[in-house]
């Protein structure tokens, strides 16, 4: 167990030094530092006067040092676009992004596993037909479409929900929240479904194929022939079953939503790390889309990590079998 | 007569069989037909030429379709913020759409299929590098990926650049968030092959590591590969109608389907919906005919499954 866990940490740890190099490789080879900060007149020596003092005449590794132990005090210097500190930019953004993501991902769940339930319940019913058809139609759909369609009905056309922008927000110490106000939710609803297409159609599927397998089940059959009603073998025995898998997949998947909120969040201007993200690439912003990058890539190795550590727990096969040790 | 022998092979193959037993997927190949040919063909068969300065006449900005009140006969279904036939771009737009999604789909491809070759044929720490990076890659989203490398290359490049490169790094952000996949495939089966007897006959009489690699092994592991590829245009189109949507695909000037959409997107509100519909719309179909067809050729292609 501990060298297992011991070679995912290092192998995490490598991942986030790969995607901490491309970062650093944004700042000091792409675009010339110097030069973003100097004015067009500077002479050669204020430019030598300010390498010296980045600590750009350093040797490479030393470079790439400072840089480690900045990001880890989380430092990322300076937007480019917006001459704010990059580290504050997306701390006021993060709740806005973790907030919609969250909504999705329930809506996914909530929504999605009484749907795949239902279809593999119910295999030819012809909802189960249209709800399966949709579901492909739903992939092919790019997100951003979904999101301009659901804005030209339920706020050009019936004007029931706000299209942009998080309504009114709470501030809770550093955190800020939309979920307490009328206006907060109601600005959440259309963004959160859009987002949830994708996990929603993706759970539904997921719980449908592994629910028609266990049912497939000796134990299955065993509980019905012990006269139990249709409801507890379907939800006590098949459903439970299932839901390990799912889960997992869920958690995997969340990182993914995080990721396509960029798109969700320019359709509908939340104002989350989406939007700034998305703005830093058009302006060439490179602090903001190197503190983004590092972010995503964090958020995604811990959860990889984790999910990886929960398989091991769940499905005893991965353990590595050895003399003497492990009491399975 | 070689030929019409042929032909008549391919009418009783069991492709063809599956092929006229399913309306859909007629349908589907009808479909994905008409694009590519109303896109090849824009030019001759566009109403109008959208990007003819000249043609255009401001007055006729915002005209609705042509069975709305307002509409014009000319304009079937309306006309943009600059007095563009939405018809005609998004004629245009699809041929930008189809460039970019086939050019993507052969570059990632080539990448995919020559790394898989290399990592199955050569092995050792080449291999484990090649898919230790695949892996790592897969654990991100495609369109982060690309969005990353797009953004790197916008940094990289001289500003007064961007535009004429602008289809190049496209294709080059698609194609490198999608080798992946082509990679995994092919180094499966190369593993398979590289010990059969034609690749150690090979080996015998004293060919290189790169012609056995690309004249013996590659012909043998490429039928997967293709399947995967008409399922990857699909998605490559719709990566690249989010990247134009998201402002860092092509340029206003040479719109694709997403550009027209964002474009259109402007004007959701004070009611000139068609501007974004028609080409959303254009975009769906496409994208849908092109992923049934390609479900259906792996299912078809795939003898378990029959």
């Amino acid at each position: 167990m501990l060298a297992f866990v011991i070679r995912r940490l290092l192998q995490s740890v490598l991942v986030m030094l790969a995607v901490a190099f491309i970062a650093f490789s944004l700042f000091n080879f792409v675009g010339d530092p110097v030069s973003l900060m100097l004015p067009p007149e500077a002479t050669q020596q204020d430019r030598e006067e300010v390498r010296k003092t980045l600590g750009l005449d350093q040797p490479f590794y030393v470079q790439f040092k400072v840089f480690i132990t900045n990001a880890l005090q989380g430092n990322f210097g300076i937007s480019l676009r917006l001459g704010r500190p990059v580290s504050a930019l997306l701390a006021e953004r993060l709740p806005a992004t973790l907030e919609l993501a969250f909504a999705a991902a329930l809506i996914g769940l909530f929504i999605g596993i009484p749907m795949g339930v239902y279809t593999a319940l119910k295999r030819e019913s012809w909802i189960s037909r249209a709800l399966l058809t949709t579901s492909l139609i739903g992939v092919s759909l790019p997100n951003f479409l979904i999101g301009i369609f659901l804005i030209l009905i339920f706020a050009v056309w019936l004007g029931w929900l706000p299209s942009f922008g998080r309504g009114d927000v709470t501030q809770i110490g550093f955190w800020t929240t939309g979920l307490l106000t009328v206006t907060g939710i109601k600005a959440l609803v259309l963004p959160s479904i859009t987002l949830s297409f994708y996990p929603v159609t993706l759970i539904m599927r997921l719980v449908r194929s592994e629910m028609l397998e266990v049912l497939r089940t000796d134990y299955i059959k065993f509980a019905r022939a012990r006269g139990l009603t249709n409801r507890s073998v379907h939800f006590g025995h098949a459903l439970k079953n299932t839901l390990v898998p799912v889960i997992t997949i869920t958690g995997l998947q969340l990182g993914g939503v995080i990721a396509f909120a960029i798109v969700t969040e320019t359709v509908f201007q939340w104002p989350g790390m989406g939007l700034l993200f998305i703005q830093a690439v058009q302006f060439a912003d490179i602090p903001v889309m190197a503190a983004y990058l590092c972010l995503i890539g964090f958020i995604f190795v811990v959860i990889n990590l984790i999910v990886d550590m929960l398989y091991f727990v769940v499905d005893p096969r991965l353990r590595v079998e050895r003399p003497g040790g492990g009491g399975h | 007569m070689a030929q019409q022998s042929l032909l008549a092979r391919a009418l009783d193959s069991d492709i063809f069989y599956s092929f006229k037993r399913s309306p859909l997927i007629i349908i589907s190949a009808l479909v994905t037909l008409i694009c590519i040919l109303g896109a090849v063909f824009a030019p001759i068969l566009a109403p109008h030429n959208p990007f003819d300065l000249a043609s255009l006449n401001l007055l006729d900005a915002f005209t609705a379709p042509a069975w709305a009140d307002s509409g014009k006969a000319q304009y079937l279904l309306g006309t943009d913020d600059q007095g563009r036939d939405v018809l005609s771009t998004i004629m245009y737009g699809a041929r930008m759409s189809l460039l970019v999604g086939f050019l993507a789909t052969m570059l990632a491809m080539i990448l995919g299929v020559s790394l898989g070759l290399i990592a199955g044929y050569v092995g050792g720490k080449v291999d484990a590098f090649i898919m230790r990076v695949a892996d790592i890659q897969l654990s991100f989203p495609a369109i982060l990926i690309a969005l990353l490398i797009d953004g790197v290359a916008r940094v990289a490049l001289p500003k007064d650049q961007h535009d004429t490169l602008a289809l190049y790094v496209l294709v080059i952000a698609i194609a490198g968030s999608g080798w992946v996949r082509y990679a995994r495939t092919v180094r499966g089966s190369t593993l398979v092959e590289r010990n059969k007897e034609y690749v150690q006959a090979a080996r015998v009489i004293g060919r290189s590591k790169i012609a056995i690699m690309f004249t013996h092994v590659l012909p043998n592991v490429l039928g997967p590969v293709l399947v995967l590829g008409t399922l990857h245009i699909g998605e490559a189109i719709i990566t690249e109608a989010t990247l134009s949507f998201l402002g860092v695909g092509v340029p206003p000037t040479q719109p694709s389907l997403g550009t027209l959409i964002r474009i259109g997107n402007d004007f959701l509100f004070s009611g000139e919906w068609w501007i974004t519909v028609f080409p959303g719309t254009a975009l769906v179909i496409l994208v849908l005919a092109i992923n049934l067809l390609g479900d259906w050729l792996r299912d078809a292609l795939n003898p378990r499954l029959r």
